[in-house]
């Protein structure tokens, strides 16, 4: 590595981060017009043309805010709190691959900061990290409030996480490769979302669930819980905070579009061949991060022991069962050739269907039915 | 210097000195933290070695879950505080002081005859393909009936865990009131 691969790399690193930066700037914006508009408000209308610029606004309000620092709080552990709520959301992002490649001063420069072998784990081990942030921040304020929240928190993401693994594991069992650049190739013929669609949604809510996005927010559930485990931060702490969560979203619907959604494929025309796989992944994040803002929308809180209980006991055992069937379709047609394992399958889908509609006639009638 | 010297010699000062300072901490959650920064730092010298899936387990396994598990538990329980230094245990200080140098002299002995890893460095790893595939490739075919008697085990062991740890059902009026304090439950309770 000479001094110009170092400088691409540091261009590249500052770049998506920067990237990151204004997409969730844009995110925050879309999120609050997009729920306006279903609820039949306007939403921001003042700052920049039609609002947009009313993140930039806000963060500027937060950053020139006093940071408080409360008398009972654990000073060093609430001052580091929220760069560690941040910071695996960015690094989580380094292995998304966001578009294929171009080249620049006769280096080929990949659209992924890095693509190492372990690719899928390296997303999990940065979300199974980002909990931290809200854990100490709760303990730290030295406050009821914040220590429940970092409480529900740790117990929910600890629980959704191994729903989110088991999704994965019945994807990378799929693509036969944790490298997320060859899961993307294993999707050139089609989209893992057909074939995986159960993982696709176990994915999908377990994700929602990470990111405390609502219905799940139950950390920072205000009618509770006042604001859950960030209470005390105020100011920028209180801003990084936010932007955490929002860069974590992003990645979460990165990391859905990379592994179900074909990542950056998509057709292209022949010019600026480069462009079009990046534009079809932001379209295609922005679509998922559409359907959360949705669902935000559209559903009421969940109470937290019903959280745990659909999250222990139907996420993971329909996630664990899937991940068995997956690993039937992968490995049987390998062993006992394609024909006969169709005509199995078919044999106990139609068996299943055949019980479905028998049960109900073969069913002891209740005692008045048989009375009449 | 190579890129790869750097970074150790940051972080090799930052891993020991975290490893002392946990011992030395008297506050439980700054010493898992601190604990957290070691198996952090552990983990990115794995992967410096060439081992990016140990570097994964590390993080996953004992700073996701692990440590996160401990802090819920010292934060449930709020264990929070100076503990009292006695003994809980008569001769439990001797004890621990004897293993501990046992232990040592063990890992020094191991360490300086070279036990299992003379000849290797990371370059043999790349050459005998020591990747994420070798390592399931010996998991799942070589080694799978071990794995799995492990597994097994595991879940045999969460299950008795679960066993010893439900409460029996209470009578109806003495319902527990969620979160206790360490201090106030008296230990006849906990027993029961």
């Amino acid at each position: 590595m000479d001094l110009l691969d170092w400088a691409l790399l540091l261009g590249r690193v500052a770049v998506v981060f920067a990237g990151l930066l204004v997409t969730v700037m844009l995110l925050i914006w879309m999120e609050r017009k997009v729920i306006a508009d279903m609820q039949t408000r306007m939403g921001p209308m003042r700052a920049g043309p039609r609002g947009v610029l009313i993140t930039l606004a806000d963060g500027i309000k937060l950053f020139f805010k006093e940071g408080i620092v409360p008398a009972e709080a654990d000073r060093p552990v609430y001052l580091i709190a929220p760069v560690i709520a941040m910071l695996p959301a960015f690094l989580a992002f380094a292995v998304i691959p966001f578009g294929t490649s171009v080249t620049l001063f006769g280096r080929e420069v990949p659209f992924q900061l890095a693509d190492p072998s372990i690719g899928i784990l390296w997303v999990l081990a940065m979300a199974s990290l980002g909990v931290y942030g809200i854990v100490l921040a709760g303990w730290s304020s030295g406050s009821n409030y914040p220590l429940l929240g970092a409480v529900r928190s740790s117990a929910q993401i600890i629980s959704y996480e191994i729903g989110m693994s088991l999704a994965l594991v019945a994807v990378l069992m799929y693509s036969g490769s944790l490298r997320l650049s060859e899961i993307v190739e294993a999707q050139a013929r089609v989209w893992n979302v057909i074939p995986q669609f159960p993982a696709f949604v176990v994915y999908l809510i377990a994700g929602l669930a990470e990111t405390n996005r609502p219905p799940f927010d139950l950390p920072e559930a205000e009618s509770e819980l006042v604001a859950g485990f960030h209470t005390e931060y105020s100011g920028i702490r209180f801003a990084l905070f936010y932007l955490g969560e929002y860069v974590n979203t992003v990645t979460v619907a990165s990391v859905a579009v990379t592994l179900f959604l074909g990542g950056w494929r998509g057709p292209a025309p022949d010019v600026l061949p480069w462009v079009w796989p990046l534009l079809w992944f932001l379209a295609k994040v922005l679509a998922v991060v559409y359907g959360y803002v949705w669902v935000r929308a559209t559903l009421p809180r969940i109470r937290f022991d019903r959280l745990m209980a659909f999250g222990w006991k139907v996420l993971i055992p329909f996630g664990l069962v899937w991940v068995l069937l997956t690993g039937a379709i992968v490995v049987l047609p390998d062993v006992y050739g394609r024909g006969p394992v169709v005509a199995g399958a078919a044999v106990v889908f139609g068996a299943l269907v055949l019980a479905s509609v028998a049960a109900p006639l073969l069913r002891p009638r209740p005692a008045a039915e048989v009375g009449r | 210097m190579s890129a790869d010297q750097v970074a150790f010699l940051v972080l090799a000062p930052i891993s020991v000195g975290a490893g002392i300072a946990m011992l030395l901490q008297r506050n439980a959650v700054h010493a898992a933290l601190l604990l957290v920064v070691n198996l952090v730092t552990v983990g990115i010298f794995y992967l410096m070695l060439a081992a990016p899936f140990l570097f994964a387990v590390q993080i996953i396994v004992y700073a996701g879950a692990i440590m996160v598990l401990f802090l819920f538990v010292i934060m449930l329980l709020g264990v929070d505080r100076a503990e009292p230094l006695e003994e809980p245990i008569r001769f439990q200080r001797t004890a621990a002081v004897l293993l501990g140098v046992g232990i040592l002299a063990e890992l020094v002995t191991a360490v300086r005859a070279g036990v299992g890893f003379r000849a290797l460095g990371p370059a043999a790893f790349a050459e005998t393909g020591a990747d994420t595939a070798a390592l399931a490739r010996a998991l799942f075919r070589s080694y799978v009936l071990p794995f799995e008697a492990t597994s097994v085990l595991l879940i045999v062991a969460a299950v008795a865990a679960m066993v010893l740890a439900r409460r029996r059902p209470a009578p109806a009026t003495a319902e527990p009131e969620g979160v206790v304090d360490a201090e106030e439950a008296a230990p006849e309770e906990v027993g029961a």
